[in-house]
């Protein structure tokens, strides 16, 4: 039988095990919507802006493992999406964002609402299709999802012009595709792994660096397994945290610049680096040449153009990571036997030193107002026997929730990495809370950040996406600000953001709830009523502003040399200023 | 250091830029490029003519491996290989420099393809320092006009491996 290519589409999907699509229409890609809205299987969620559909989409995907699917228009709504594209190629977020396009006899004509989508997507895609064909139109989503969510994950645009949408062909779905220039490695080299486990079984003062490729490819019980075998401590990226149990007595918490002082400070002074799904980011490495000077590094990664890209590595192994450790924990059981606790005691008394130096730590004066710290490490608190997930915007308040947030487990942590996108937070939460429907989802955002997807609120209500957002309001852009304290002398230049709506009354507008955490009497209550309320909320919580968040390491700066606390005269500075004036939210102290 | 990399690829519209954006995108040097299909008419070989040290070269050959369109990588100057380039030159001629002129073109045993009373135009084909040093010699009476193909270059064969990759294929 015949079908359309509409029709060929919502069937491809449904094969693919896809059952909701974030999406917004346009002129183009009607025909797909049509039949769209003659099926049930398919879950379709109207968001108000394209972005916001693939930012869902990456939420989603990050939150289940299972590739997020985006559905938008031609020209505008192509070129609205690419921000999400390019943080899903930074952070390997497998994701199928299919565009519309003008009739093939239009393209390149000009026409309404044409953009050359693939062109734009090129550079920030792992790969894009022009379907020029409804005959090989099937194929062609069959070998997206391949590409997306096999080797290092990434997203993945199929073009599809309006006359292929219309157009008939004989459907028949393809099992399985192989691609000729396209054969990722998943098995490491066993000499390799033979040379790292001896590396492993002599190291003195061994550290386990982990990134988001644990989470991808779902090594966490091995990095696990590893880390007490062999009693190696585990630091984390921001993209790995909950990849290791974020208050296992072997986690370090996150390293890099913002990192804890233990975690930075056992990568620096460490005789083995063992890097496994991360990619020696600058934010993770500091200066790159000074980055652990006495260390020998072990590379696991299943993308090789990741290996040897920033600094040297001695020992590479190009594989899937949880393939790779298990062959690595096989040959390390049969030579050293498990235990290790001796040989690594003065490794881990050294480094209880360090956590006992410098502990995270800020000052909460119980009648002052409420430090920004406080409020995400109460909202750890007071959520986490509830199993959360949780996504941030991108500033001072994500440092922090990495810090405070001690994840149980992977797939509970929704941030942008790479590409640090401010407006990530609050429609990723609302794609994870898609596709878990009764789990508890919180978006910590600030109250720059959330204004960039704010539209999303309507979303979240018309399809009952019931989000906590809590807003750490400090009025500012507070890590530009914290720059400019630091490095600028001070001059608010652009980061001041002189009024920020009610976000109470926002809220209220768009048929949320708005609930607002003036004291710190009150945080506990106003946090504890916001996640029993069965619906999207808005939890405001105007802090203090002025709050710089430490440790920081510089930019190129190096990984031992970091900043504790505000310097003397920043600090003076800061105690003289008072509260910005705002009208229109409450002011705190 | 100069590197000549030689990409087999799908001979399918896009790719070339996939591979130009690579190198614009990553900031790596193209001081050559040459395309054209294969035996195979699903596959096209470019010549890449780059520049970097070890690590740059590195990333290069990872890089391009990477592209889903690029069936394999090999960087030449790990192994024997021989390099051609033609160009086609425009000399102004004088009737005084007329036998001046074949006399070069004699030399680097090069061949006159077109002729008119006041110009030559000289196709000359070989490694690239054959090809510099003809230009150079001919500067002295005048070029009109020069094109070059750009490098292209193989491997010796007793070292070249064979090309054997699947196809791609689709199953029910």
């Amino acid at each position: 039988m015949k079908l359309t290519g509409a029709e060929i589409f919502v069937e491809c999907l449904k094969r693919e095990g896809v059952k909701t699509l974030f999406a917004l229409p346009g002129g183009v890609v009607l025909k797909i919507f049509d039949i769209l809205y003659q099926q049930k299987e398919l879950d379709v969620i109207l968001t108000r802006h394209e972005q916001g559909a693939g930012h869902m989409a990456e939420g989603y995907a990050k939150a289940t493992g299972r590739p997020g699917v985006a559905l938008v228009t031609s020209g505008p709504g192509m070129s609205n999406v690419v921000t999400a594209l390019v943080d899903a190629y930074m952070d390997s977020v497998p994701l199928v964002c299919f565009s519309g396009q003008v009739s093939t006899s239009m393209i390149g004509n000009d026409a309404f609402q044409e953009a050359d989508n693939i062109g734009l997507s090129r550079p920030c895609t792992k790969y894009n299709f022009l379907v020029k064909d409804v005959n090989d139109l099937a194929v062609t989503i069959k070998e997206a999802f391949y590409i997306a969510t096999t080797g290092r994950p990434g997203p993945v645009l199929v073009d599809i012009p309006k006359d292929v949408s219309m157009n008939k062909a004989d459907f028949t779905y393809p099992g399985s595709v192989s691609i000729r220039g396209y054969n990722p490695t998943y098995d490491g080299n066993k000499w390799q792994i033979k040379q790292a486990a001896e590396a492993i079984a002599k190291a003195k003062k061994p550290v386990l660096y982990i990134g988001g490729g644990v989470v991808f490819s779902g090594a966490s019980e091995e990095v696990r397994e590893l880390a007490e075998m062999c009693q190696i401590p585990v630091d984390m990226t921001l993209m790995a945290l909950g990849a290791f149990p974020g208050e296992h007595p072997l986690s370090m918490g996150m390293m890099g610049m913002h990192g804890t002082y233990w975690a930075n400070m056992a990568v620096h002074y460490s005789d083995l680096v063992i890097a496994v799904g991360a990619r020696f980011d600058d934010r993770v490495t500091g200066k790159v040449s000074e980055f652990c000077p006495y260390a020998k590094i072990i590379h696991i990664d299943i993308d090789p153009t990741s290996i040897k890209k920033n600094l040297h590595v001695d020992i590479p192994i190009v594989g899937d990571c949880k393939r790779v450790l298990r062959e690595l924990i096989q040959v390390l059981k049969a030579t050293v036997n498990g235990d290790q606790k001796d040989l690594r005691k003065p490794w881990w008394d050294q480094i209880n030193e360090w956590q006992r130096a410098h502990p995270l730590a800020y000052d909460q004066d119980p009648k002052g107002p409420i430090k920004p710290q406080h409020a995400i490490k109460r909202l750890y608190e007071l959520t986490k026997d509830r199993d959360p997930i949780v996504s941030t915007d991108v500033g001072q308040h994500q440092m922090w929730s990495a810090q405070y947030f001690k994840l149980p487990s992977p797939r509970r942590w929704l941030t942008s990495g790479g590409l640090g996108t401010m407006g990530f937070g609050f429609p990723a939460a609302m794609g994870a809370q898609a596709a878990f429907p009764d789990k508890l989802v919180l978006c910590v955002a600030g109250d720059g950040s959330v204004q960039m997807n704010m539209q999303e609120m309507a979303t979240a209500v018309a399809h009952k996406l019931p989000v906590k957002v809590i807003i750490i309001n400090n009025r500012f852009h507070g890590m530009v600000r914290q720059w400019q304290d630091l490095f600028y002398d001070g001059r608010y230049s652009s980061s001041d953001l002189g009024t920020t709506p009610d976000f109470v009354k926002l809220a209220e507008a768009y048929g949320a709830v708005g609930l607002r955490a003036q004291k710190i009497s009150e945080f506990d209550a106003v946090i504890k009523e916001a996640i029993t309320i069965d619906g999207p909320v808005i939890v405001d919580v105007p802090v203090y502003p002025y709050e710089n968040c430490y440790p920081m390491i510089p930019a190129g700066g190096c990984n031992h040399e970091m900043i504790l606390a505000d310097p003397p005269e920043l600090k003076k500075k800061i105690s003289d200023k008072v509260t910005p004036e705002d009208k229109d939210t409450v002011v705190t102290a | 250091m100069e590197h000549i990399i030689s990409v087999t690829v799908e001979n399918k519209f896009g790719v070339l830029s996939r591979v130009a954006g690579l190198f614009s995108g990553r900031g790596f040097n193209i001081e050559s490029l040459s395309v054209a299909p294969t035996l195979d008419p699903t596959m096209s070989m470019m010549t890449i003519v780059t520049s970097g040290d070890d690590r740059i070269i590195e990333q290069i050959v990872k890089q391009l491996n990477k592209l889903i369109d690029v069936i394999k990588v090999v960087d030449l100057n790990e192994t024997e290989f021989v390099e051609r380039e033609t160009a086609l030159i425009k000399v102004h001629t004088k009737p005084e420099d007329r036998a001046e002129a074949l006399r070069i073109t004699d030399i680097f045993r090069a061949n006159v393809i077109d002729s008119t009373p006041s110009t030559y135009t000289i196709e000359v084909t070989g490694d690239i320092k054959k090809v510099e040093a003809m230009i150079n010699l001919l500067q002295p009476l005048g070029i009109k006009e020069l094109i070059r193909t750009g490098r292209v270059a193989i491997a010796r064969e007793s070292i070249r491996p064979a090309l054997a990759q699947p196809k791609r294929v689709a199953k029910e």
